[in-house]
């Protein structure tokens, strides 16, 4: 009983009003649910994995969200009044944040289609005029800095969710919008098959964005500065 | 657009405001410079929020065609850029003041209420002048305005003459010379550019917002936010605030006591930020004096008492595994940034839905020149059930003193399809 009561007044005493961590970590809080403390994602298909993905991407997500031209009601919502600096503040937390990635995913569609989406991912389709996706997000799917994200500790049902938006122009991004492009070429096989096998890739050895200029991205691209 | 006003203007503004304040009631516009006239009007349309419902979310600065859905259909707020053929570049400043007081536009049509003209009504000549000066200061935009879209009969204008005779008077702020120049100063802003009571007095079926129950209150039609009284200490009546936790409400968007979200963030976003302390500080003395004009009835419970003390069991087990982190074992927060829920009015209103929907979507306070970096809420829709949210949230309205009744599973899960953006 006198363990009890003490356990109590240690536990009291700990909760003593105080002031709110003045820390990043603290003020992003409110993202916790969704996408994990450290940004690493959770066990809800559709929500990503932030952490490490390049500040400048992060950035221009959090802008559109809040202003709109990217829809997604909860993320506009709790973003609808917050200003430029602390978005920024978000998105540089989220890039500088190195949380493990998850266990990759067990491709679930045919041989054919994971072979489809290897070949797309390294290589494009040439007669398709589509550029691989190795081409602009990096060889190891990485990204690059400062917007291009990387493609990897994503859940297929956001990848495909993204290149549907993508394709059908719910999804946007400043002209010219070069993912727009690439997934209006694609058919549903491109985008099932391209989920499975990116979703389905270990963690990479250096989980770090290329630097700015390492490879050049064979489309123009208005989120990406030369 | 908030971020396009510098924080010069903002002093400079502030400053000039400090002097204005007490000179604000005498009539006419004394001759001013136009640059200075125009700050001063860009000052008072941030006090009127003109922007928030002018600029529509993805649209260019003051060019309208924000959609406001209302219960009678949707509204299309008007471009009142100086552009002359789609803006208000032909107008005078006459016919801006008579807008403004009277509800009519120049060519004699009936404004429809959504424009709080009953409110603007109180502006005074000189910043009604100061207001178009500003206006017609911002790049014109040539953008018609949208038709509205409204239901039969109240697409017929001819109502608003009824609507008129019930709910609107013509006529602007009269000082109450038993008061202090904070006070009116306060009221005036309060009342007049404000226009606080198009959400916080209850909207009846016709739209109307009756005189008598100023300030008490109501649910605001299509977002599904209560509006707490400003009267009664048990809702957002701030009898028991002091005028600094008042002041810091408005203008910093968190305070000591608690924090503004839904409809109110918006708010302090657009404009109570760029107000000058002497002008919240001014508001908070009103404010706190409306207090306290009657106590409103106990919240009643909608749950059976076994139910009640079910839903206390697990809402307790959960808040003190998920809440207390923040809000404290006991209710008391780490103000500002965690708001405490013990003696927190907002928590304990009839109306649950403000805690439900807090719960449910959790939030950010506005980021201020005051609070340029919040604490936000988590929001809790996808980790906790329909019984796990009306748990907790009985628990909060009930535990610590507190006064407000038990909440349904039912009321949780309605308020889960409430609209949020």
């Amino acid at each position: 009983m006198l363990a009890f009561v003490v356990a109590q007044a240690a536990a009291a005493r700990a909760q003593e009003p105080g002031q709110a961590p003045d820390t990043m970590a603290a003020r992003v809080l409110a993202c916790a649910p969704c996408h994990g403390a450290a940004g690493e994602g959770t066990s809800s298909d559709y929500f990503p994995r932030l952490s490490g993905k390049p500040a400048g991407y992060l950035y221009n997500q959090l802008l559109a969200f809040r202003d709109g031209r990217r829809k997604y009601a909860p993320m506009n919502y709790l973003l609808e009044f917050l200003p430029d600096p602390f978005l920024k503040a978000m998105a540089d937390y989220y890039a500088a944040e190195r949380p493990p990635f998850p266990k990759p995913a067990i491709p679930v569609v045919s041989k054919a289609l994971l072979a489809r989406g290897e070949a797309l991912a390294l290589h494009g389709d040439p007669e398709r005029a589509l550029p691989a996706c190795a081409a602009c997000h990096g060889p190891t799917f990485t990204g690059m800095e400062p917007a291009i994200p990387g493609l990897l500790g994503l859940r297929p049902n956001y990848i495909s969710a993204q290149l549907g938006a993508w394709r059908y122009g719910t999804r946007t991004a400043a002209a010219p919008d070069c993912m727009q492009i690439v997934a209006g070429h694609l058919t549903e096989d491109d985008v099932k098959g391209l989920a499975a096998w990116l979703s389905s890739r270990p963690a990479p050895s250096n989980p770090a964005p290329a630097a700015h200029g390492t490879h050049a991205p064979p489309l123009p691209c208005g989120s990406q500065p030369n | 657009m908030a971020q396009s006003f510098s924080d010069v203007a903002r002093i400079f503004s502030g400053a000039m405001f400090a002097v204005l304040s007490t000179a604000m009631m005498a009539t006419g516009a004394a001759a001013q410079p136009v640059a200075s006239l125009v700050k001063q009007g860009e000052y008072l349309a941030q006090a009127g929020d003109c922007v928030a419902c002018h600029t529509s979310p993805t649209g260019k600065l003051f060019a309208g065609g924000r959609a406001m859905p209302t219960p009678f259909g949707t509204l299309f707020t008007s471009n009142i850029t100086p552009d002359a053929d789609t803006g208000i570049g032909k107008w005078t400043a006459d016919q801006f003041y008579s807008m403004m007081h009277t509800g009519r536009s120049p060519d004699g049509g009936l404004l429809y209420p959504a424009m709080p003209f009953a409110s603007y009504t109180k502006v005074t000549r000189a910043d009604s002048d100061a207001i178009f000066a500003f206006l017609r200061s911002v790049p014109a935009v040539k953008q018609p305005n949208r038709p509205h879209d409204l239901n039969f009969p109240y697409n017929n204008r001819s109502l608003i003459l009824g609507w008129r005779t019930l709910y609107f008077t013509e006529g602007e702020y009269k000082p109450d010379a038993s008061k202090s120049a904070e006070w009116n100063r306060g009221a005036y802003l309060v009342q007049g550019l404000g226009h606080c009571s198009m959400c916080h007095t209850a909207i009846n079926a016709l739209g109307g917002s009756s005189e008598a129950k100023a300030f008490e209150g109501g649910l605001i039609p299509m977002q599904n936010w209560y509006a707490p009284s400003l009267t009664s200490n048990k809702e957002g009546g701030l009898g028991d605030w002091s005028i600094e936790e008042i002041s810091d409400l408005l203008r910093i968007g968190v305070s000591a006591r608690g924090a503004v979200y839904g409809p109110m963030a918006e708010v302090t976003y657009n404009s109570l930020q760029y107000l000058t302390p002497e002008d919240t500080r001014a508001m908070a003395v009103y404010l706190k004096s409306l207090a306290d004009r009657g106590t409103p009835d106990r919240p009643v419970p909608t749950t059976t008492e076994a139910e009640s003390s079910l839903l206390m069991r697990l809402g307790k087990s959960i808040y003190d595994d998920k809440c207390a982190s923040c809000h404290g074992m006991k209710g008391e927060g780490k103000p500002p940034h965690y708001p405490p829920l013990a003696g927190n009015q907002s928590i304990q209103m009839s109306s649950a839905v403000n805690p439900i929907r807090m719960v449910l979507n959790g939030g950010y306070p506005p980021g201020t020149a005051g609070n340029p970096m919040p604490h936000g809420m988590p929001p809790f829709a996808q980790a906790l059930s329909d019984d796990e949210v009306a748990a907790i949230v009985t628990y909060i309205r009930v535990a610590w003193g507190n006064r407000g009744a038990a909440v349904s599973a039912k009321e949780a899960n309605e308020l889960r399809s409430a609209p949020l953006h």
